[in-house]
């Protein structure tokens, strides 16, 4: 179980799936998300293999339909397989992806340990995405989403959404 | 073991999970308060998510399923092998949580193994899974423990659904033909070797929730024969009704 194999994208393709974002959080392309394992070219056809964050995640479909619009925008087809192994892990996040998800509002994730000790309530690891203070504590494990805990921050009284460590 | 027979043991695992998604999702909007009610409906998707993936191989294995979607709503209720756990009612909030509690610790021993089975598409369903299912156990052991080491009427409720759940716990681990051949063919879960790591985790947290064990030698089983209990048939009168009224409806 490899999680840290870099995906295979042609240098072409790229301009097009940065303009492809996630549609539950929209300033996170789907490369900072780290789902696209693959994308290459072949005889015409754009073959692309999407690893979904969670197996339920209702965006998955509509990121594939995002990905097969933007490129008939560009006059190529698309076509878009669902690969479950090896499994997504947020470690593929882009660190630019997790900066902008902060300034977006919602806390990246830690590091496993780090994110274990904050769900569990044991430290205060996780940083308020609106003023930065890490005094803040854990309301629900699942947020708005399944990939999200929602968090409350004790200094501004912020509520805010933490982006689960899955690995 | 042949396509079919592979294709109906990957279908009997991810029936326990539908099942139990559709009582999940019966709670949506319902819930005890906002956290709790977005928790068990994001368990819920997390589950059904699960269950595409099991039915999307299962209808690859056998021409008999013309698609998940026939695997899911287009069965008779015989024709589901899920645990009687699973169909049990959202009795009140002591049942939702026991209920939960008694199958998280199973789905994750079961994935635990399933996630080295020799077939690829169960183990890439199994490690993806897996994630998943560590924070359900979390959510479910953590509730268990509040409700338990909480008022003395919350612990009386949950004692009640624990008493009442209990003797579903044993057909987790019965080995039906299907099983068996699984396991020998190198792609399936042997479940006798889950049963004594299930009920030494489960009895560790049941202590720390001051729960007593329940004493009982009565257990029923046969759902995973087809045979259910009376609430099976409301639930898939429920969960079928669209796809029956609207034969070959999508969204």
């Amino acid at each position: 179980m490899t999680t840290t194999e870099k995906p295979n994208i042609q240098e072409h393709l790229v301009s097009i799936l940065e303009s492809v974002a996630d549609p539950e959080i929209p300033v996170l392309s789907v490369l900072d998300l780290g789902v696209i394992r693959e994308a290459v070219e072949v005889e015409g056809m754009v073959q692309i293999k999407l690893s979904p964050t969670y197996s339920g995640c209702p965006a998955t479909d509509m990121m594939a339909s995002d990905i097969k619009a933007a490129f008939a925008q560009k006059g190529k087809k698309a076509r878009v397989d669902l690969v479950l192994a090896p499994a997504w892990t947020t470690d593929w996040m882009s660190e630019k992806g997790k900066q902008k998800m902060e300034a977006y509002g919602i806390a990246p994730p830690l590091e496993p340990l780090a994110d274990k000790e904050a769900l569990l309530g044991n430290q205060k690891l996780v940083k308020c995405p609106q003023c930065g203070s890490t005094n803040t504590h854990l309301v629900s494990q699942f947020g708005a989403t399944a990939c999200k805990a929602l968090f409350q921050c004790d200094n501004c009284q912020e509520p805010f959404d933490y982006f689960k460590c899955l690995k | 073991m042949d396509s079919k027979q592979r294709s109906n043991y990957v279908t009997s695992i991810a029936d326990n999970h539908l099942i139990l998604g559709q009582r999940l999702g019966e709670l949506c909007g319902h819930g005890p308060n906002l956290e709790t009610d977005i928790a068990l409906t994001n368990i819920a998707l997390d589950l059904f998510g699960q269950t595409r993936s099991y039915y999307q191989y299962a209808a690859q294995l056998d021409d008999a399923f013309a698609s998940e979607d026939a695997v899911a709503f287009l069965r008779k209720e015989h024709e589901y092998h899920n645990v009687l756990l699973v169909e049990q009612p959202n009795t009140h909030f002591g049942f939702v949580i026991g209920r939960q509690f008694l199958f998280d610790a199973y789905h994750l021993l079961l994935l635990e193994q399933l996630q080295y089975s020799a077939d690829a598409t169960l183990a890439a369903i199994a490690q993806k899974a897996i994630k998943e299912v560590r924070y359900h156990q979390r959510f479910s052991s953590d509730w268990l423990k509040r409700l338990g080491d909480g008022t003395e009427k919350s612990r009386k409720k949950m004692q009640e659904a624990i008493d009442a759940l209990w003797r579903y716990t044993d057909e987790l681990f019965e080995m039906t033909p299907i099983d068996q051949l699984a396991v020998d063919a190198g792609i399936g879960v042997d479940l006798h070797a889950l049963r004594p790591m299930y009920y030494q985790k489960i009895s560790e947290v049941l202590e720390e929730a001051t729960l007593v064990l329940p004493e009982t030698n009565y257990f029923q089983k046969g759902g995973k024969q087809g045979r259910h209990t009376e609430h099976m048939g409301y639930l898939l009168a429920d969960l079928q009704y669209m796809q029956r009224t609207y034969p070959n409806m999508d969204w």
